[in-house]
């Protein structure tokens, strides 16, 4: 294994993360916006606490993960992040649009009293569905081939199935990971009133996901034939693993387990991400650049890898730390 | 969509998110350390009103930060997507800076939230020293990505290969570039002045509003302890001004000419102080014979770099901006200066406030004041640099990208950054205004636990 390949797997473990927090979080802000539709004013606030319990202390850390992300590629692969954002910059500035919009509406939902904090929340609950959406235009923009190693691009070129399947897709499993957590949640701190609640959406979250997945598969197969090829190959453990995984956690809501929610849950989304990394290896942008092309210099590989194992010893505990107390929190 | 047009929106868009978050950049550089010697003196002396000033800035803080991620986020979208080519060509010569900062946003991010969650939670000392991690990764974080400012400023580390791609980096020879020792640490002062003259003005502002506040203990201490920071770094602030000046017009001659105005290389260079930079020279200004080649080498024979040694096409523009935004920070430093000096001397004197409301409004802009200078300091540093991306390597206008529609993007920033501003100044008032004894204040508030009672979520 190459130098290029280590800060590749560095690179999918960021996304990985920030896809399963930064999830979470998106997620629970999806729920926030079905919950305001709801004539029901207890329910609505219900699960606004529910949701502010469980983000609390963490909404800023996860979203770390992403800036982490961005820069391990204009670092370490500086010759795909530059036509990435030339050929992508609408849904990309688009997704930065929405998560100015989602943490300053959190932020401010929490500062201000009654109307002010009504605004702030809606804000934030709507823009929670901005920025995965695009990201997953992006990720699915990339995989059907869109950006060229050294191309640029038009405003709506990125337009077409593959992109907007996986906008949606990306919105959907944020939706049901934070389903799970949120009602691993209820069930731990006793929460009986809203445990049924949020039940009910995991359950609907999942099946929705594992639709738009199967779908995902089929449009694959027309728009991005290497990667959906590579799924088949390379990839199918994973992409097994991911659909034992889902089922799983299937069986685990209906049953009312609890401590297993959250890994179970987390293990189906590394499995996809995995699975799509190993299907598109060895390329960064299919089928014009490989990781090994479009590396960086190989002393900043190197730096690179150092500053990941500092930031897991620096930055590990310290997550940890503030997980336990977020979890305390949402025992309350 | 030219490239001409493309570069002014680019640059106008990158100036003014930049500009924006910086403020708040200060705020998370050096608000933590406020908090923590505010909670230091009420924890060593049981001091509740200091400890009271440390919940109430912490939960400003928190607000802040909120705003300073948020516009941090965009910023690392927009290195990328207003300058694909610069991040394309140097992204792993300069990054690493980036990568260890990821480290310090982290620490940041998590002890910041442990630090307000845990007012209520963590006892004692063991909350002061959850706050000491913020400190310190403000300072980490600062370093970081000046440093980077610093290399496009002064690039080293690398060499370019015949197609011109730089081969054989050496990532930490590019961070601790020569341009660094100096702009690191004056950015980092620069944050402590802004934030402990802004929050001074605070209460200065205040007192001058209710003169019974004068005496309240709280709001004294508000004013004191701020004040004290910041008046004592100014001093040092003026000196890593004067090295830095003296680094500028070693290492980049067009940028100390440009700012200075100096058309004709020579010897006997005058300090014009204010005026109007022409062709023959300042215009209007009030004129020290010698003066500027005394600072440049420390003797009035120093030849200094004019104009007219520097090819047309590699010159800084808008020399009379950047003349006049090179005087308003040095102008503002030695303002701050003197009115540092009128406190010390009265505080030996009598330790107390001045007692004439002149003090209080000189402290109430003071704040102003040392936001000024701040952005007046990246305006030299940067368009002083222009028309290099990095200095006399790349130049700007092959960096920007080719996307359409970035005055589009511009005006949309200005609208939703003017929102952002006036939203979380009304927060903040919000914030200061519970003044109701016995409120919890650190309870609500983004990173803190929500109040107990909210409608039927209680059970
Ligand atoms: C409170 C803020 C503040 C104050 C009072 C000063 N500065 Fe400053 N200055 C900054 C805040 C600042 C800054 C915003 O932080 C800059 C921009 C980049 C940097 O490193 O610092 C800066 C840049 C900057 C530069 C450009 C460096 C470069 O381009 O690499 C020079 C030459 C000076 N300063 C010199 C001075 C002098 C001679 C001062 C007073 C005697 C002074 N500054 C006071
Ligand atoms: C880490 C700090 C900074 C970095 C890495 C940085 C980087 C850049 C880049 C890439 C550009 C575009 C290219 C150029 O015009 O040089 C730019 C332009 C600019 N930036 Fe900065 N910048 C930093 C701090 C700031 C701050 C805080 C301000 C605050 C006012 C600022 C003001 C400007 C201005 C005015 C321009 C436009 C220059 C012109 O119009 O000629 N910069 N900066
Ligand atoms: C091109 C320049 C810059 C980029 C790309 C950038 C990027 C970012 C990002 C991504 C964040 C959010 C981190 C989080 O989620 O916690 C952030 C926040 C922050 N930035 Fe910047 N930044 C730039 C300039 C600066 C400068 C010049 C300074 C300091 C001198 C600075 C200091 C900070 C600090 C201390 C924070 C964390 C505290 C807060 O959120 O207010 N940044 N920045």
């Amino acid at each position: 294994m190459s130098k290029a390949d280590v800060v590749a797997i560095i690179l999918v473990a960021g996304a990985t993360l920030y896809a399963t927090f930064g999830g979470a979080d998106f997620g629970a802000g999806v729920w926030e916006l079905l919950a305001l539709r709801s004539r029901d004013r207890s329910l609505r606030e219900r699960v606004e606490h529910r949701v502010t319990l469980s983000l609390g202390p963490v909404w800023e850390a996860n979203h770390v993960w992403l800036i982490f992300t961005l820069v391990v590629l204009w670092t370490g692969f500086p010759d795909a992040f530059a036509p990435i954002m030339e050929t992508l910059y609408l849904p990309l500035a688009l997704a930065a649009l929405g998560i100015v919009l989602r943490g300053s509406g959190f932020a401010f939902g929490h500062t201000f009293a009654e109307a002010g904090a009504r605004r702030a929340n809606a804000v934030f609950a709507v823009s929670s569905l901005i920025t995965p959406f695009f990201l997953g235009c992006v990720v699915g923009s990339i995989a059907a081939g869109d950006v060229e190693a050294g191309g640029t691009g038009t405003a709506f070129g990125w337009v077409g199935p593959l992109p907007i399947l996986i906008g949606v897709l990306f919105v959907s499993s944020c939706a049901y990971i934070a389903a799970v957590f949120l009602l691993d949640d209820c069930r731990r701190a006793g929460d009986d009133d809203l445990e049924p609640y949020f039940l009910r959406r995991s359950i609907a979250a999942a099946v929705v996901t594992g639709v738009l997945a199967a779908a995902g598969l089929v449009v694959l197969r027309a728009d991005a034939r290497p990667i959906f090829d590579g799924l088949l190959d390379e990839g199918l453990p994973f992409v097994i693993a991911s659909a034992l995984l889902g089922l799983l956690t299937l069986a685990g809501l209906l049953r009312g387990w609890s401590r297993a929610l959250r890994p179970l849950a987390i293990g189906a989304v590394v499995a996809v991400v995995a699975g799509w990394a190993v299907a598109q290896y060895p390329y960064l942008l299919p089928e014009t650049l490989t990781v090994e092309q479009g590396a960086g210099d190989g002393a900043t590989l190197t730096a690179l890898i150092v500053v990941f194992v500092a930031a897991l010893l620096i930055v590990g505990p310290a997550l940890v730390l503030l997980f336990r107390l977020a979890q305390r929190q949402a025992l309350e | 969509m030219p490239v001409a047009d493309n570069l002014l929106a680019a640059r106008e868009l990158m100036a003014f998110t930049l500009g924006f978050h910086i403020i708040l950049a200060c705020v998370g550089v050096a608000l933590p350390a406020m908090m923590l010697i505010a909670e230091f003196k009420g924890r060593r002396n049981g001091d509740e009103v200091a400890l009271d000033l440390a919940k109430r800035w912490s939960k400003a803080a928190a607000v802040l930060f909120a705003v300073g991620a948020v516009t941090g986020t965009v910023l690392s979208f927009e290195m990328g997507l207003l300058w694909p080519r610069f991040m394309e060509r140097f992204g792993d010569v300069f990054g690493t800076g980036f990568a260890i900062e990821g480290i310090f946003f982290f620490t940041e991010a998590i002890f910041i939230a442990i630090y307000i969650y845990g007012w209520k939670r963590i006892d004692g000392w063991k909350h002061w020293w959850t706050g000491v991690p913020i400190f310190l990764a403000g300072i980490g974080g600062a370093f970081s990505v000046v440093a980077v400012n610093s290399w496009m400023n002064q690039p080293q580390g690398y060499e370019l290969d015949a197609a011109g791609n730089p081969i054989n980096v050496e990532p930490l020879t590019a961070l601790f570039n020569p341009a660094t020792a100096y702009e690191f640490p004056h950015m980092l002062l620069a944050a402590y002045m802004v934030v402990g003259f802004g929050l001074a003005s605070v209460y200065a502002v205040a007192m001058l509003r209710n003169p019974a506040k004068r005496d309240d203990r709280r709001h004294r201490l508000g004013l004191l302890i701020p004040l004290t920071v910041a008046v004592i770094l100014t001093p040092i602030q003026l000196f890593v001004g004067d090295t830095a000046a003296r680094g500028v017009a070693d290492h980049q001659p067009s940028k100390f000419a440009g700012f200075e105005c100096i058309q004709e290389t020579g010897p006997d260079q005058t300090e014009w102080i204010g005026g109007i930079c022409t062709d023959e020279g300042v215009k209007y200004g009030i004129g020290i014979p010698g003066l500027d080649s005394f600072l440049v080498g420390f003797s009035t024979d120093t030849v200094v770099t004019g104009l007219d040694q520097i090819p047309d096409d590699e010159e800084p523009p808008a020399n009379t901006m950047l003349h006049l935004a090179f005087d308003a920070m040095v102008g503002i430093g030695f303002a701050l200066l003197a009115l540092g000096a009128w406190f010390g001397f009265a505080w030996w004197r009598k330790r107390d406030i001045p007692a004439t409301k002149w003090f209080l409004r000189a402290v109430a802009l003071s704040g102003i004041g040392a936001v000024v200078a701040m952005e007046a300091g990246w305006i030299v540093t940067e368009v002083g640099r222009q028309p290099w991306i990095v200095y006399e390597v790349m130049r700007t206008e092959d960096a920007v990208t080719e996307a359409g529609g970035l005055w589009f993007w511009f005006g949309g920033a200005v609208l939703l950054y003017g929102t952002l501003g006036a939203v979380a100044a009304f927060a903040l008032r919000r914030i200061a205004r519970r003044e109701e004894p016995g409120a919890d204040i650190a309870e609500g508030g983004p990173y803190a636990p929500p109040p107990e009672r909210i409608g039927g979520a209680e059970r």
